[in-house]
């Protein structure tokens, strides 16, 4: 018979170093999972804390994933099939009540507060805002958004979206044809626009400068090219560039904006 | 000719075909006439009712309803069997009721589909390599990746594990063939006829389907007629999967061998109860979506037009109930087949066999908990966004019990490290990430930023190409010298699991980056900052694309020249290895009668099932006696 010293028992000593291997893979796994530059800017208040949630889930994931395939590649290097070994067969273990408690409960606690924490972030995300809070119409067509807003001089609709720093605003978006979906990835937030009822969120803009505008449900031969941009800008400038398009609104032809970005 | 007309077959079926479509004509000028619609002559009226009609034209030329119209009509039936097993290759291109030609024929014609629609996926990636315009017009664009991802979903997944299974089920349990043959036959015609008109929508006024694969409304009502290919292709394949689902729940429920109780089946057998389980209660949801969109588009039903009415969110509830378990549809056998390699493979015992049969009647369940998963971003009320995101993560526990089981059956096992191995194990670690990619996409705040992003599309491809697609392979090379009864090229088989392996990560793993950096999915073209990713993703696809004719020529050379396989070239203990391969017409010519677990490696002298050769007429007794003779079973 050929040497079978590998199918004796997995000693303490295994078991050390494949433990001691998941875990140097995993903190090198999420070094390189968090080094990696995965969002776009952080423009509004909700960005940092969600950004800061995908940190936690990717924390969480890598170890089970390394955990999975480490668990299968010492299998493999342990116990693969040698020359000789054609007609072997392995022990015949039907399983393990105590095992299977485990990796029932174990993953039941991971949900259940990754769940509690999201929970929690969203209804931070999705409170109501606060009574006299800005409000942009938003309006979703083939292959166009155009925005309204209130300002002092008067109802302003342009096509691209103008925010001011800082300051609370709510979107309600609605459709004039088919779905589309209003979202600005810098602010992390996105919504369907739906003929026939309006939809919203709200958020607080929190960087200065221009951002893109995407719409991400498919609308149909234009829907690639449905990128505009939203410009935050000051107080003032933004007082400024409203009175400014109130006042181009006058004539018809100026009606505002640029189409597609400068 | 007259007398080939008059014969079952392809001749009768053009012929039928042809006069369909003159029935519809007829139709629909008549009834235009008879209340005063001007113009009398509509060709999208006429094409609408044909594309619903002319395929049960075609039907009944090839062939189903001739024994069920003599039956019903009085006339005599004769049951010779005459169109039961195939004695020549033409013999796969007609109607035929043994399960094995229809498992083949099911295979078949889904890889052939699977390759039209992987080519499309280089079409797409083609004009995805750089941004701005490179071959196509966004029309067609939007057009190509709707038809790849139909054609994939319906006419690739879940048709072909319909086919493993209607090959290798019924000898599993020790059955002559499934329940109701002729059914299954019909079930496997409306096949093509669903795929064909997929492929015909390119030649529509207006191109092809071009909303997607999840065919929203109101885009899907407002689009030119080749919606309707959809929309309608979609009835014949969704009524393709009930009529199987039915059969093989009937099959499993009644034609056991004596002694197979349900805690003998081996898990494949399960996989496909549940899954069976699942399309009978979902798929018609997604038949009465597609209906919807079709009335609304022919007949101005404002099911999903807000103006008249309608809502637009009804549909997305409606497609969801049956889409996502649809998911599960297409990862269950997948989860049966793995469990039968990696038992066989690894000469273990599967780890935990009942918990591995109850987690996937609890994903069942699970299941259609979960829908509106898909529509965190979709505007309807907030307040269901946090229950169906703890729905959806729960399903990670069942989903991580089969994943554990299946690591301890590998632990301490004789791995043999050939292709439907390799398959099975690279499975595992794709399907990890994908449902760890899923468990994140259910977390709300998450979703809301990478909904409708390539993020989604990793994830999808992740769970249904890392998932389904590397366990179809490890089913196919696995039970390919039972089919065939030759022996795969081995090497051919490793070098396609390594090129698919590490070209699909290559593709798929960035598109999670550039999700989450903001690219939006079902675009033709892309900001310039995703523009470097872009080209190694298609570049690295192209390679998976070429991988896949490693695989077809293997498969193609084996079949014809491959070393003989012998009946049991694993060694497996399961029934259908018991068999010669091929199997004999009637699949047993002796009853087995099943005496212990399947999957007892390692234990001296254990055997699932004996052969007793006094018992003669295999078909009759074993059809009729189902699990009453069975014994306790005790482990
Ligand atoms: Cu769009
Ligand atoms: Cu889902």
């Amino acid at each position: 018979m050929t040497d079978q010293s590998h199918r004796g028992a997995v000693t303490a000593k295994n078991w050390i170093v494949l433990l001691a291997m998941i875990v140097v893979a995993s903190v090198i796994g999420i070094i390189f999972m968090l080094a990696l530059n995965w969002f776009p800017e952080q423009g509004s208040d909700v960005a940092p804390p969600i950004d800061t949630f995908w940190d936690v889930l990717v924390i969480v994931s890598v170890p089970i994933f390394v955990a999975v395939v480490a668990m299968m590649l010492f299998s493999i290097w342990r116990w693969r099939q040698r020359p000789g070994e054609e007609d072997l067969d392995g022990p015949p273990i039907h399983g393990s009540t105590k095992l299977e408690v485990i990796w029932t409960i174990v993953p039941t606690i991971v949900i259940a507060a990754l769940t509690t924490y999201a929970a929690i972030l969203l209804i931070d995300i999705q409170a109501a805002p606060a009574k006299g809070t800005r409000v942009v119409n938003v309006n979703g067509g083939q292959f166009a958004w155009d925005f309204e807003t209130q300002a002092p001089s008067g109802p302003v609709k342009s096509e691209r979206l103008y925010l001011p720093i800082n300051e609370p605003v709510k979107f309600n978006v609605r459709s004039k044809d088919v779905i589309h979906d209003f979202w600005v990835p810098a602010f992390r937030l996105k919504v369907d626009a739906v003929p026939g009822i309006t939809t919203t969120y709200n958020l607080t803009p929190t960087k200065l400068g221009t951002f893109d505008v995407v719409c991400a449900e498919l609308c149909g031969l234009g829907h690639a090219y449905m990128r505009q941009t939203v410009t935050v800008m000051t107080a003032e400038r933004y007082a400024a560039k409203m009175a400014g398009l109130a006042k181009a609104a006058g004539t018809p032809v100026a009606a505002a904006g640029g189409g597609v970005g400068k | 000719m007259a007398a080939k007309i008059r014969q079952p077959g392809w001749y009768r079926a053009l012929a039928y075909s042809i006069l369909g479509v003159l029935f519809c004509l007829g139709l629909s000028t008549g009834l235009r006439a008879a209340f005063a619609v001007d113009p009398v002559y509509d060709g999208e009226s006429v094409l609408q009712i044909s594309l619903l009609t002319v395929p049960l034209f075609f039907l009944g030329g090839i062939g189903c309803f001739d024994y069920w119209l003599r039956w019903a009509s009085g006339r005599t039936v004769v049951d010779d069997h005459a169109d039961h097993g195939a004695k020549s290759w033409r013999d796969y291109f007609k109607v035929n009721t043994d399960h094995k030609v229809i498992g083949i024929q099911y295979i078949c014609t889904s890889f052939f589909f699977m390759f039209i629609g992987g080519l499309m996926a280089m079409l797409v990636r083609a004009e995805l390599a750089a941004p701005g315009r490179q071959f196509v017009d966004p029309n067609t664009y939007n057009g190509i990746f709707s038809v790849h991802a139909t054609l994939l979903i319906f006419l690739f997944v879940i048709p072909v594990f319909a086919g493993i299974a209607n090959y290798v089920l019924p000898l599993m349990i020790g059955a002559p063939d499934m329940a109701f043959p002729r059914l299954n036959a019909l079930s496997f015609w409306m096949l093509p006829v669903a795929g064909v008109m997929m492929l015909l929508s390119f030649l529509a006024p207006g191109g092809s389907f071009a909303a997607g694969w999840t065919a929203y409304a109101p885009l899907s009502v407002d689009a030119p007629i080749g919606q309707a290919f959809f929309t309608i292709a979609v009835q014949f394949a969704g009524a393709s999967s009930i009529a199987t689902a039915l059969n093989f729940l009937v099959t499993i429920i009644t034609m056991r061998a004596p002694g197979m109780t349900f805690f003998r089946m081996p898990l494949l057998v399960w996989a496909n109860f549940s899954t069976s389980l699942l399309v009978v209660i979902a798929t018609p949801f997604i038949a009465a979506s597609q209906f919807m969109v079709i009335l609304d588009r022919a007949l101005g039903f404002n099911f999903f037009n807000p103006a008249g009415g309608g809502d637009v969110l009804m549909y997305q509830h409606v497609f969801w109930f049956y889409s996502h378990p649809a998911v599960y549809i297409m990862m269950l056998p997948g989860f049966g087949i793995i469990s039968e390699v990696l038992a066989t493979r690894s000469r273990k015992p599967v780890f935990g066999y009942r918990m591995m049969a109850f987690s996937l009647l609890a994903i069942v369940l699970l299941g259609f908990t979960v829908w509106a998963h898909h529509m965190f971003v979709s505007g309807m009320s907030d307040w269901i966004r946090i229950p169906m995101m703890i729905t959806t993560a729960i399903i990670a526990i069942p989903t991580g019990i089969k994943i554990f089981s299946w690591i301890a059956t590998l632990w301490r096992g004789v791995l043999k490290m050939d292709t439907p191995m390799l398959f099975a194990i690279g499975f595992i670690a794709m399907f990890t990430l994908g449902g760890i990619s899923g468990v994140m996409l259910a977390m709300v705040p998450l979703d809301i930023h990478v909904s409708d992003t390539y993020f989604i599309v990793a994830h999808i491809h992740y769970v249904l190409f890392g998932g389904s697609l590397f366990t179809i392979y490890a089913g196919i090379y696995f039970w390919f010298p039972k089919m065939t009864g030759r022996m795969f090229n081995e090497r051919l088989g490793k070098l396609h699991f390594w090129l698919t392996f590490i070209f699909f990560n290559v593709t798929f793993a960035p598109m999670h980056l550039i999700g989450v950096q903001g690219m939006p999915r079902r675009v033709s073209d892309y900001a310039d900052q995703f523009a470097t990713w872009n080209l190694i993703i298609s570049v690295a696809s192209f390679v998976v694309g070429l991988s896949t004719l490693i695989f077809l020529y293997n498969m193609i050379i084996s079949w014809r020249t491959g070393p003989k396989a012998g009946s049991n070239p694993w060694n497996s203990l399961t029934i259908e290895w018991q068999v010669s391969s091929p199997p004999p017409i009637f699949n047993f010519d002796a009853i087995p009668s099943v005496v212990g677990g399947p999957y007892e490696y390692g234990v001296p002298g254990a055997v699932h099932a004996v052969f007793d050769d006094a018992k003669p007429e295999p078909v009759a007794v074993a059809a009729g006696a189902s699990a009453d003779a069975s014994p306790e079973e005790t482990d």
